[in-house]
């Protein structure tokens, strides 16, 4: 087994696949945090939807990189619900459910009328599911992927506290003098981004469980915003990390083995947050 | 110019008015108090002045060059999600965004003003719990010592010794006072008619009726009078 394992980690594909993993685990564990508290974790799944539906018309088109597609459909969306989730929070809610709806059937009649190969029922799983597609990325899409999280990750670094007053307390950012709204504008390009991103790692149906897990786990037993969000990162990547070698060796499907992974690791955080919490009152 | 200039101002919300044709204006240096009674309009005002809410007719202006990021706020009222996992240092540091401009992290002023307000405040042992397990008292001078870090030239307060204990609340009237000493303008919203009368130099009564000036005429006033009865009655109704 651990010959097995040594073999297949000088594989180049896989090593491919653990640094874009480990990379896309990293960001949107990282955004994570502030999408939970900030109530747009539902926004995030309604646009993975419109990246399904964005990659169903790519394969339609017979794209070669259909990432040049999905990122500008899914950004402009993203924007979209931001603006209409602004004005009231129900008309928001409304139109996240609209679009992704509306999204997921588009994308799977296209598929269907449309195929591109011969077996559709498999595509339309690989694309909601993810599949062991990660195991075959192109040198090009590795490239983008990593250079697109390295951009979020520096993003995020360098608005952390930026972003953490805008999530803490809008109202008082702005009355400051916070351009709360550039932020969240940048909040939800950033989203678009990981979602795009992550919809390799784990298929479209799933990114929510990569986005939401580690933070919920995190703040299960941390108190402290900067904690909580190192503690999602680190969490968020070694379960990427174990989800991935467990289905190269097991030979079960990445995606769900990773959010299978973030889950026990939840169950874990949740016990230990019920210890700490005995004790503390 | 003055500080603040409100002229003709109407505020409400969605089309309905709660106050109508508001006139005053704040000069640096002044320490205005806001009274009246509850659901007068008093906290919409102070959102209106700060552009969190449009007004219904009329303008907001600043003058004398004042720009956001020298203001300093206190809401009355913070909605802060249940889980959201903040330290205390983290929420009075965040009060010191405004001076950041662009860059990224807080630097040793930043965190040298922050301690002196946790300081002041008596913040010091609460500094790394968590926000949300504070008692409501406590959770008020944690956003009043984060309005203290955002205070540069205009403070706006909404009604800051709410749920605050006799002692702290005196403190905090020092605290103001001496700000207001330093050349801080202030604008505080406040229940307390007589700490309004004792610390401001102007006063604006907001409700059917409406007053606007020097604190020693409001008492002479017609609204003034009306209201200190009503306070002093209040008790017995
Ligand atoms: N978000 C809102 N939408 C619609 N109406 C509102 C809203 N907030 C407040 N109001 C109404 O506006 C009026 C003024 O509210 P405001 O909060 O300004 O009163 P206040 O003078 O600050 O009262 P208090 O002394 O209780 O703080 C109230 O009648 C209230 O019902
Ligand atoms: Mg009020």
């Amino acid at each position: 087994m651990m010959e097995k394992l040594v073999w297949y980690l000088t594989q180049p594909y896989v090593q491919y696949a653990l640094i874009v993993g480990v990379l896309i685990a990293l960001c949107s564990s990282l955004l994570g945090v502030t999408l939970v508290l900030k109530r747009f974790s539902f926004i995030g799944d309604g646009l993975s939807h419109v990246a399904f539906g964005a990659m169903a018309i790519a394969a339609v088109l017979n794209l070669t990189n259909n990432m040049l597609l999905i990122l500008p459909v899914t950004m402009l969306c993203a924007v979209l619900l931001l603006r209409t989730g602004q004005n009231t929070r129900i008309k928001g809610d409304a139109a996240v459910a609209m679009i992704s709806v509306a999204s997921l059937a588009f994308g799977y009649m296209l598929m269907n009328v449309f195929p591109s190969s011969s077996n559709v029922s498999r595509d339309v799983c690989t694309t909601l599911f993810g599949s062991s597609s990660i195991l075959t990325l192109s040198r090009d899409k590795v490239w983008l992927c990593a250079a697109l999280s390295v951009i979020v990750v520096i993003l995020f670094i360098f608005f952390y506290n930026k972003i953490f007053s805008v999530t803490f307390d809008e109202a008082f950012a702005r009355a400051t003098g916070t351009k709360a709204g550039a932020y969240n504008l940048l909040l939800a390009i950033i989203i678009a981004v990981i979602i795009v991103l992550a919809m390799n790692l784990v298929g479209s149906l799933l990114i929510s469980a990569l986005v939401i897990f580690p933070a919920l786990s995190a703040m299960r037993v941390f108190r402290s915003f900067k904690r909580v969000t190192v503690c999602a990162a680190i969490l968020s990547v070694v379960c990427a990390l174990i989800g991935i070698l467990v289905s190269i060796l097991a030979g079960t499907p990445v995606g769900s083995t990773i959010v299978a992974v973030d889950i026990v690791a939840f169950a874990a955080c949740w016990l230990v947050g019920l210890v700490r919490g005995g004790q503390h009152t | 110019m003055a500080l603040l200039t409100c002229e003709h101002l109407s505020l409400g919300y969605e089309g309905h008015e709660i106050v109508h044709d508001l006139n005053f204006k704040v000069n640096a240096g002044d320490y205005l108090c806001i009274v009246g009674e509850n659901g007068s309009g008093k906290s919409t005002l102070m959102r209106t002045i700060l552009g969190l809410q449009p007004p219904l007719g009329g303008s907001v202006m600043t003058g004398d060059g004042l720009s956001r990021n020298e203001i300093g706020y206190l809401p009355q009222q913070t909605v802060v999600q249940r889980d959201f996992p903040a330290s205390v240092q983290e929420i009075v540091l965040s009060g010191c965004q405004n001076r950041m401009g662009f860059r990224p992290f807080y630097g040793r002023e930043e965190k040298r003003i922050a301690k002196e307000n946790m300081e002041k405040l008596g913040l010091t042992q609460l500094a790394h719990r968590c926000y949300r397990e504070l008692s409501g008292g406590q959770q008020q001078r944690v956003l009043l010592a984060r309005a203290l870090c955002a205070t540069q030239t205009l403070l706006l307060l909404d009604e800051p010794v709410a749920g605050l204990d006799p002692k702290v609340t005196a403190e905090m009237y020092d605290i103001i006072a001496t700000l207001h000493r330093h050349g801080v303008t202030v604008i505080m919203i406040s229940h307390d008619v007589d700490a309004a009368l004792r610390y401001a130099t102007h006063i604006l009564h907001v409700g059917k009726q409406l007053y606007f000036g020097k604190r020693d005429d409001y008492l002479q006033s017609e609204a003034g009078k009306l209201f200190l009865l009503q306070q002093e009655g209040g008790a017995s109704e």
